[in-house]
């Protein structure tokens, strides 16, 4: 039963309960950070990390938590984290670090850490709140890979800077496409993301607030 | 002195928005824009917040954080004391504190507006928003009046985004979506256009 359950836990958040695309949550550092593949993926790890110890720590004093302070009690925690994860970054990566700029301070106000940390981690044992935690952002790492593999190799024709389409300027064929280096494929790509996952699992399509009568034909208007 | 002032407002607002170039803010800013009205709400909740927090930021990392900006105390130990990887602590805590000031004021001074605002004023803490403007601030060296001008700035900006998303948002529900893009998926594809359009003042020189 035990072993069941962490299952489940796991894998739920992957795709039936996606974060980023049925609970809006974590959405801002989703779009900013997936020009490249990179970038990504070093904002995945550094999620991982956070979430899942985030989660630990909380569950594991969340008997001792006064409940009218626990928020700040959740963002200290939090905030400790992301500050290692920051310094390690600036140690060891500073190139990466420069690039994402302040986006790494922003996984604080990531919603999906606090979220998690209030739905889940408050209310459940320590080993289980990090497979909550670790699950939740493998989910919101998918949906960031599949940002960052299309921007990155449509965008530039390269994947972690190695050469997959060659570019005409350098006498290939592919015509990168700019629009993926820009903001706004950011929001069409998680749009399609969306799209494609709602198709496959149809349970998660949201309710029309109201049914559309069809069009009239001309003939009947008449 | 001005006209740079000026040129910063707009850069804040346009051509930097928060929401649609930088896309901070956005979980907000996608749940809250079903309607016109709550949005405006919101809207200039970030507006208030944003105004003096990113300022207060500014005074707490030139006077207490720093590199030699404990100097002021006399005490040769603080003197070249360098606390700024403390940043991150102060600035969400500042936050918080100051939009539960901002609470209790206007729930004591203002009811009408605290009740307008309802439970958007607590969710402002953890938008990223606000804390991205602290952040960027510090990043950009700002000083303490450009500090104010860009929170202000990047509030206006923020909040003509959401308003202008739930203004969209509320004639798109007549429309007829594909069954997979309901909801979410459309909303996202409609701010990915609206983005395309912020991106049109990119290429103004102030």
């Amino acid at each position: 039963m035990a072993t069941a359950r962490a299952k489940d836990v796991l894998f739920q958040p992957i795709f039936n309960n996606n974060p980023i695309a049925l609970q809006i949550l974590g959405i801002c550092s989703a779009l900013a950070i997936t020009t490249t593949l990179q970038t990504t993926i070093t904002m995945c790890l550094a999620v991982i990390f956070v979430l899942t110890l985030s989660n630990y720590f909380v569950s594991v004093i969340r008997t001792h938590i006064p409940s009218n302070i626990r928020i700040i009690v959740q963002m200290t925690i939090i905030t400790s984290l992301v500050i290692v994860v920051d310094q390690f970054l600036q140690a060891y990566a500073y190139d990466i670090s420069r690039q994402l700029s302040v986006f790494v301070g922003l996984i604080i106000t990531n919603c999906i850490i606090l979220g998690r940390a209030e739905a889940f981690a408050m209310n459940n044992p320590p080993m289980l709140s990090a497979v909550d935690g670790f699950g939740n952002a493998l989910g919101y790492s998918i949906v960031l890979l599949f940002v960052g593999v299309c921007r990155e190799l449509f965008g530039s024709g390269t994947l972690m800077g190695v050469e997959i389409l060659r570019p005409l300027s350098e006498g290939g064929w592919y015509a990168p496409n700019g629009l993926m280096l820009l903001p706004p494929s950011a929001f069409f790509l998680i749009g399609a993301f969306i799209w494609l996952l709602r198709a496959w699992k149809a349970e998660q399509v949201e309710e029309q607030p109201f049914e559309i009568a069809p069009n009239s034909r001309t003939s009947e208007a008449f | 002195m001005f006209e740079h002032y000026l040129s910063l407002f707009i850069r804040a607002v346009f051509v930097e928005n928060m929401a649609l170039a930088f896309f901070l803010g956005m979980c907000t800013f996608l749940a809250i824009s079903k309607k016109v009205e709550t949005a405006l709400g919101l809207g200039i909740a970030v507006v208030v917040v944003l105004t003096i927090t990113v300022p207060v930021n500014n005074l707490i990392l030139h006077n207490l954080l720093d590199e030699g900006s404990l100097a002021w105390t006399g005490i040769p130990a603080l003197q070249s004391l360098d606390m700024r990887f403390l940043g991150l602590l102060c600035y969400i805590g500042v936050i918080a504190a100051i939009v539960q000031i901002l609470e209790m004021t206007l729930d004591r001074y203002v009811p009408a507006l605290y009740n307008a605002l309802g439970i958007f004023l607590p969710l402002i803490t953890v938008n990223c928003a606000i804390l991205g403007a602290s952040l960027f601030m510090v990043e950009r060296h700002y000083s303490l009046g450009e500090s104010v001008v860009f929170g202000f700035g990047a509030g206006v900006g923020w909040a003509l985004a959401i308003v202008l998303l739930a203004a969209i948002r509320e004639k798109l529900k007549y429309s007829d979506v594909p069954d997979g893009l309901k909801g979410l998926g459309i909303t996202f594809v409609v701010v990915g256009l609206m983005s395309l359009g912020f991106m049109s003042f990119a290429g103004v020189q102030l």
